[in-house]
């Protein structure tokens, strides 16, 4: 329990006998020859991300489909999820701790309870927005609730639902830099390693920078594919 | 240990780290308690309201003026963009690799990641305001000054109070790292562990969430205080524009 993440982090630069590393410098030769020490921590930070979001959007669905049904249920929902959002990542990772221990597993459960009110909110939102004569004229054609759900409701909420997954995404990227407090690795980890190295904190804020980027283009392009309508309406 | 507090465990120990001193970790010097936590308080609240109030000066009357020409489309929805893809703590480290440590670099960092809700929300606070009512006043022989200030701001409080509420809570919950660049806030128990141990990174963690959730609960009572009673009736319509700024949270930390 009283491991300290902070404590066991060695500082020394890997092939830094050059000037330039030595003078905590940005220097391009190092990056150059060091990149490779940063792919490790970079799938960490992919998988911190990935899971969270795909946790959190099963849950989200879940939650917006009884809200959905249950009206009610909107206001308590968003309220609970609004807390969870506001606690800072860095508490978090500290309170889940004598409950789950240091380690990748407290570092998702608290990644997975921030996509909660992003994503929750536009899966309402966009299940909100579907027309009510788009709805009933479903409904005149004998479709029962659950396929009005899935054959016309969903498919007309992607576009927003797609939105809350990009924002989650890149949200989540952006808090996985401090998993490193809950010993869960990642990106923040390298950054907290040497954080007076320019060329350190340069390589791993910008891959972590590049990683939000490439993940929300692909979310982007997959919306596109999945929604070939919307592309035809405009 | 008081029976009580020793049922929560390390929860307990660390509540009572919060009330009553202790000798640190690695011995010699009496850490938590009271006056020790409050002193980080105070740095806390100093850096994170002065980094409010400057972002606030700096973007608030931007977004208003940009809200009011209507040019700035890109710009709210780029914004926010980029505030989420940095991450705090690399903003921070490439402010104390780059500049150096101390308050103003802190500072810094915190105006930065509390700008782009703030420009937000303004701009769609302002965009969002009834194009029938700016032209009446029009009509009437307001000036574009006068439009802005009696016109379009109080009816974009409501939207400007979210933007404060989430950057408030953004830059409380990131304060929290900021003995990285050695401004001693909250978070210093966290951040030296060899010193405070578990107990006082957890006890630091549970004051940092208290708090933030206050600010967030102050903050949203704010809005409902300034929000013009009209405006309490209606339920604005989402945009079905996807692609245009909408109001939403953020978080950075």
């Amino acid at each position: 329990m009283n491991l300290l993440p902070l404590a066991q982090l060695k500082i020394e630069k890997p092939g830094g006998s050059d000037s330039c590393a030595a003078s905590n410098d940005f220097c391009p030769g190092w990056i150059a020859e060091n990149i490779g020490r940063y792919w490790d921590p970079l799938l960490e930070h992919v998988v911190l991300t990935l899971v969270p979001v795909a946790i959190g959007f099963a849950i989200s669905m879940a939650l917006a489909i009884m809200a959905h049904r249950r009206r009610w249920l909107t206001g308590p929902i968003i309220t609970v999820t609004g807390i969870f959002f506001a606690i800072p990542s860095v508490a978090a990772f500290f309170l889940l701790q004598p409950i789950t221990g240091l380690g990748t597993t407290t570092a998702m459960v608290a990644l997975t309870s921030y996509t909660l009110l992003i994503i929750f909110r536009n899966i309402t939102t966009g299940l909100r927005n579907v027309p009510a004569e788009t709805r009933d004229a479903a409904i005149g054609q004998g479709l029962t609730q659950r396929q009005v759900l899935v054959r016309v409701e969903l498919p007309m909420a992607t576009p927003e639902i797609m939105a809350g997954l990009r924002i989650a995404t890149s949200t989540t990227v952006g808090l996985a830099a401090l998993a490193v407090f809950a010993g869960g690795g990642g990106l923040g980890t390298e950054i907290l390693v040497d954080k007076y190295f320019k060329s350190n904190v340069v390589v791993a804020g910008g891959l972590a920078v590049l990683l939000a980027a490439v993940l929300d283009l692909l979310i982007l392009t997959a919306q596109r594919a999945v929604t070939p309508w919307q592309r035809a309406r405009s | 240990m008081t029976p009580a507090l020793a049922i929560l465990g390390d929860f307990g120990e660390a509540i009572e780290f919060i009330f009553k001193e202790r000798e640190s970790v690695s011995g010699g010097v009496q850490i938590g308690g009271i006056p020790e936590l409050a002193g980080f308080g105070a740095t806390h609240m100093i850096v994170s309201v002065a980094a409010l109030a400057i972002a606030a000066a700096l973007a608030i009357p931007l977004a208003l003026w940009l809200g009011h020409i209507g040019r700035g489309d890109f710009l709210a929805t780029a914004t926010s963009n980029v505030g989420r893809a940095v991450p705090s703590l690399a903003l921070l480290a490439f402010f104390i690799s780059f500049v150096g440590l101390g308050y103003t670099n802190v500072i810094s960092v915190l105006v930065l990641l509390a700008i782009p809700p703030l420009i937000t929300n303004t701009y769609v606070g302002v965009r969002q305001v009834d194009r029938d009512t700016v032209d009446a006043a029009r009509g009437q022989g307001m000036s574009g000054m006068e439009i802005v200030r009696k016109i379009e701001l109080p009816l974009a409080l409501p939207a400007i109070f979210d933007g404060l509420r989430t950057s408030a809570v953004n830059v409380v919950a990131t304060a929290t790292i900021a003995p990285l660049a050695n401004v001693q806030t909250l978070g210093e128990p966290i951040i030296t562990p060899q010193t405070y141990g578990f107990v006082g990174q957890l006890g630091a963690a549970i004051l940092v969430a208290v708090i933030t959730i206050a600010v967030d609960v102050l903050f949203a009572r704010l809005q409902k205080a300034v929000t013009p009673a009209g405006l309490k009736l209606a339920d604005p319509a989402p945009s079905r524009w996807f692609s245009r700024p909408t109001r939403r949270r953020l978080k950075s930390t």
